[in-house]
C-alpha cells in the first residue's frame, strides 16, 4: 500500500530571531542607510515607487503579523487600510464644496489627525473582533471578506467623508510647522545641495515610520505576546492550557494588525495626494497577502520585501514597457503593465509555496545557514 | 404580496444556483480540506468558454458540455499539480496557494473579456413565465430545475454510490479511511473535478437573463458562494443548500426592497450575503450546520 497520507498540522517555519540576530540587524542597518541616501542620487519616479512601497510595507507587516504570528488569515487588509486613510483625510481635511459635492472634515491638526486615524482603525479592529477572535483561521478568512465589501460600500455612501467616486485630496502632513509638501510658493528647502519637495520629504517621513514598525513588530514578536501568538497558532487548545487567554490574545492580533493597517493607509493616502474609494477593494487585501506570504510568513524584514515587489512591479513594468518584449502602451495592443504584474505575482506566488513555502525570508535563511557552514 | 411573491420566486431561484456554487466548495473542503478561494475562477474559466463556444455558432448543448468540461478539467489539473504536493502543510498555505491560481485564471480572463460583455448566448434569452401573479425569466426557471436535478443526482450518488461513501469515509476521518484501502488522492481529485464541473453549471445561469451577460465583475457576484457556504457550514453538504437559499432570498428581498432600506444605502442588496453570514457567524461560529470542534482534555 502506499504511504498514508496523514495530515500533519506543520505551520509556518518557526521563527528564530536570536539564531539570525548576528546577520539581521547589520543587515537592516545598511538597508536603512542606503534608504536614507536614495533622495539624493534618485529621481522622483523613484522616490515615488518607494512612498508606495513605504506604504503597503507597513500595512504588509501588520496582516503578517496576524498570519505569521497568530496564524488567522485576513482578507479584509483593505478595510482597515481604509479606514486609516479615509480617517486621516477627513480629520485633517476641511469642509469644503467642490462643484456639487460637499465634503466634510475636522480641520484638526495633521499630526493628530494621524494618530486618531491609526487608533480609529484599530477601533474598526476592536468591532470586529467579537467576529475574529472567535473563529479559525480560515473561517476568519471567509468572514473578513465581509470587511471589504462592507468597506467599499460604506465608502461609495459617504461621499462627505470620501468624496465619492471622484475621490477628494488628501491634506499634507505638517509636524512642528515642517510641511511634507511642496513648500510655500517661491521658498525651496535645499539639503545638501538637493532641492527637497513632497518626494524627498515623504520619503523619509516612510522610511522613519517603516523602521519604527518594523521595531515595533520585533519587540512584539520577541516579548511575551509574541510567544503567546505564536502558541495560539500552534495549537489553540494547549496554548489554553498552558494559560494563554487565547480569545483575548487572537482579538489583541487583530487589533495590531489593523492599526498596522491604518497607519499604512495614511501613509498611503498621503503618496498619493488624491484617494478614490475603488482603490481599497478586493483586489488590494489580495495584494497585501501576496506581500506577506512572498516575504515569508511570520518575519516582518520578509514582508517589508514582499511590499516593495508586489508595489513596485507594476510601475516598473510601467516605465520600462517599451524596453521589455511584449508589453504595451496604455490602450495599445499586447499585455498591459498592470495586468503582466498581477501575473507576475501570482506566478511567483504559486512557484514559491511550491518550491520555498518560507518565502523570501526562508531563502534568506537558507543562503545564511549555508554561509555559515562554510565558514 | 404579489411583489414579496415575485422577489421570494426570484430569491429562490437565485439562491439555487448559489447552493450549486457553495456545494462544490463544501465538496472540496470535505474530501481534500482545501478552502477553494479559486472557486470564482473555476466558475469565470466554464462560462467564459461557453460563451466564447456559443459566440463561433456552437450548439448551447455542446458549448455547456465544453465549459463544464474545462472548468472540471481545470479543477483536476489545479489539485493534482499545485495542491497536492503541498497538501501537508497548513490548511492556510494551501488556501493561499488556491487565492494565487484565482489571481492568475481572473487575469486572464478579463484581459480577454476586457471591457465587454459577453452573452451566453442560452436558449432563454430574455423571456419570462407566469407563474399566478408572478413574473419569473425563463432563464432562472431553468437555473432552478438544474440546479434541483444536479443537487439530487449528486446527493443521491454521495449517499449511495461506492465513490460517495469513499468520498464521506475520507471526509469524516482520513487517516482511518486511507488504512481501510481509499484512495484519498484519488477522492481529492474527484471532488475538484465536480466542484469545477458544478461551478461551470452554474456560471451559465449567474450570467444568464436578468443578468446582462459575462463580465470582469461576474467573479465578485461568485464570490457570494463563500458567505453561502459559511453560513450553511463549511463541512456540511445540507448546509451548503440552505446557504446558497439564505444568500439568493437576502439579496434578492434586500434588492426589491430597497426603498425601504434606504437608511443603510444605495446598493446595500450586493452586501447583504456578508451582513447575513456575519450575523451567523456572531451566533454560531462554525455556521448553522457545521460540525462544531469539541476539544477533548
Amino acid at each position: 500500500m502506499s504511504k498514508v497520507d496523514v495530515a500533519v498540522p506543520v505551520t509556518t517555519v518557526p521563527v528564530s530571531p536570536r539564531r539570525t540576530r548576528s546577520l539581521a540587524l547589520p543587515a537592516v542597518a545598511t538597508a536603512v542607510v542606503v534608504l536614507a541616501a536614495v533622495p539624493f542620487y534618485l529621481d522622483r519616479f523613484w522616490l515615488t515607487l518607494g512612498l508606495f512601497a513605504f506604504a503597503a510595507a507597513v500595512a504588509a507587516i501588520g496582516l503578517g503579523l496576524l498570519l505569521g504570528q497568530a496564524g488567522q488569515l485576513s482578507l479584509g487588509h483593505a478595510f482597515f487600510v481604509a479606514v486609516g486613510a479615509y480617517g486621516y483625510t477627513y480629520l485633517a481635511g476641511t469642509s469644503r464644496t467642490v462643484g456639487v459635492s460637499h465634503q466634510g472634515g475636522l480641520g484638526l491638526p495633521p499630526l493628530i489627525a494621524l494618530v486618531l486615524a491609526v487608533l480609529l482603525a484599530g477601533l474598526a479592529g476592536l468591532l470586529f473582533s467579537p467576529v475574529a477572535a472567535r473563529l479559525r483561521g480560515i473561517y476568519l478568512g471567509i468572514a473578513s471578506l465581509a470587511l471589504v465589501f462592507a468597506g467599499q460600500h460604506i465608502l461609495a455612501n459617504a461621499p462627505l467623508v470620501t468624496g465619492g467616486y471622484n475621490g477628494r485630496t488628501v491634506p499634507p502632513l505638517t509636524i512642528g510647522g515642517f510641511g511634507f509638501d511642496d513648500g510655500a510658493p517661491g521658498t525651496q528647502l535645499l539639503v545638501l545641495g538637493v532641492p527637497f519637495h513632497r518626494e524627498e520629504r515623504l520619503w523619509y517621513l516612510g522610511l522613519a515610520v517603516t523602521a519604527l514598525a518594523y521595531l515595533y513588530h520585533r519587540n512584539l514578536v520577541r516579548g511575551r505576546p509574541g510567544i503567546a501568538l505564536r502558541a495560539v497558532r500552534d495549537s489553540e487548545l494547549m496554548a489554553g492550557m498552558m494559560g494563554v487567554p487565547v480569545t483575548r490574545y487572537k482579538g489583541y492580533a487583530f487589533l495590531v494588525s489593523s492599526m498596522y493597517a491604518g497607519l499604512g493607509g495614511v501613509l498611503l493616502a498621503l503618496a498619493f495626494g488624491r484617494i478614490v474609494p475603488v482603490t481599497f477593494d478586493y483586489a488590494m487585501s489580495i495584494e497585501f497577502l501576496v506581500m506577506v506570504v512572498l516575504g515569508g510568513l511570520g518575519s516582518a524584514a520578509g514582508a517589508i520585501v514582499g511590499a516593495f515587489f508586489v508595489a513596485s512591479l507594476p510601475r516598473l513594468l510601467d516605465r520600462y514597457a517599451d524596453v521589455l518584449p511584449g508589453l504595451a502602451e496604455p490602450g495599445g495592443d499586447g499585455v498591459s503593465p498592470a495586468v503582466a504584474a498581477r501575473f507576475g505575482y501570482a506566478i511567483a506566488l504559486i512557484l514559491l509555496l511550491l518550491i520555498e513555502p518560507g518565502g523570501a525570508a526562508g531563502l534568506g535563511r537558507r543562503v545564511a545557514n549555508r554561509f555559515r557552514r562554510n565558514r | 404580496m404579489t411583489q414579496f411573491l415575485q422577489l421570494l420566486a426570484g430569491g429562490v431561484s437565485l439562491g439555487a444556483v448559489y447552493a450549486l456554487l457553495a456545494l462544490g466548495f463544501v465538496v472540496v473542503f470535505k474530501a481534500s480540506d482545501v478552502v477553494n478561494f479559486g472557486h470564482p475562477a473555476l466558475l469565470m474559466i466554464g462560462a467564459y468558454t461557453i460563451a466564447r463556444l456559443g459566440l463561433s455558432q456552437v450548439a448551447f448543448p455542446l458549448a455547456v458540455l465544453g465549459g463544464v468540461l474545462l472548468a472540471a478539467l481545470t479543477g483536476l489539473v489545479v489539485q493534482r499539480f499545485l495542491v497536492a504536493p503541498i497538501a501537508s502543510t497548513s490548511v492556510v498555505t494551501v488556501s493561499i496557494m488556491t487565492i494565487g491560481v484565482d489571481i492568475l485564471a481572473q487575469t486572464e480572463i478579463t484581459r480577454r473579456i476586457g471591457v465587454d460583455i459577453l452573452s451566453i448566448a442560452d436558449p432563454w434569452g430574455d423571456r419570462v413565465v407566469r407563474l399566478g401573479a408572478v413574473d419569473v425569466p425563463q432563464a432562472r426557471v431553468a437555473g432552478l430545475v438544474s440546479s434541483v436535478v444536479l443537487i439530487g443526482l449528486f446527493l443521491a450518488w454521495f449517499k449511495l454510490s461506492r465513490w460517495g461513501i469513499a468520498m464521506r469515509a475520507v471526509a469524516d476521518d482520513a487517516p482511518t479511511a486511507a488504512l481501510m484501502g481509499v484512495p484519498r488522492k484519488v477522492i481529492s481529485a474527484l471532488a475538484w473535478t465536480l466542484a469545477g464541473g458544478l461551478a461551470a453549471v452554474a456560471g451559465v445561469f449567474i450570467t444568464a437573463f436578468p443578468t446582462p451577460g459575462l463580465q470582469p465583475a461576474t467573479a465578485s457576484v461568485a464570490l457570494a458562494a463563500f458567505p453561502a457556504a459559511i453560513i450553511g457550514g463549511l463541512d456540511s453538504i445540507g448546509g451548503a443548500i440552505v446557504g446558497g437559499l439564505v444568500v439568493g432570498l437576502a439579496e434578492s428581498l434586500a434588492e426589491g426592497y430597497e426603498e425601504r432600506l434606504s437608511f443603510l444605502g444605495q446598493g446595500f442588496h450586493s452586501v447583504m450575503p456578508y451582513a447575513v453570514m456575519v450575523l451567523v457567524l456572531l451566533v454560531r461560529p462554525t455556521g448553522l450546520f457545521g460540525t462544531r470542534e469539541l476539544h477533548r482534555v
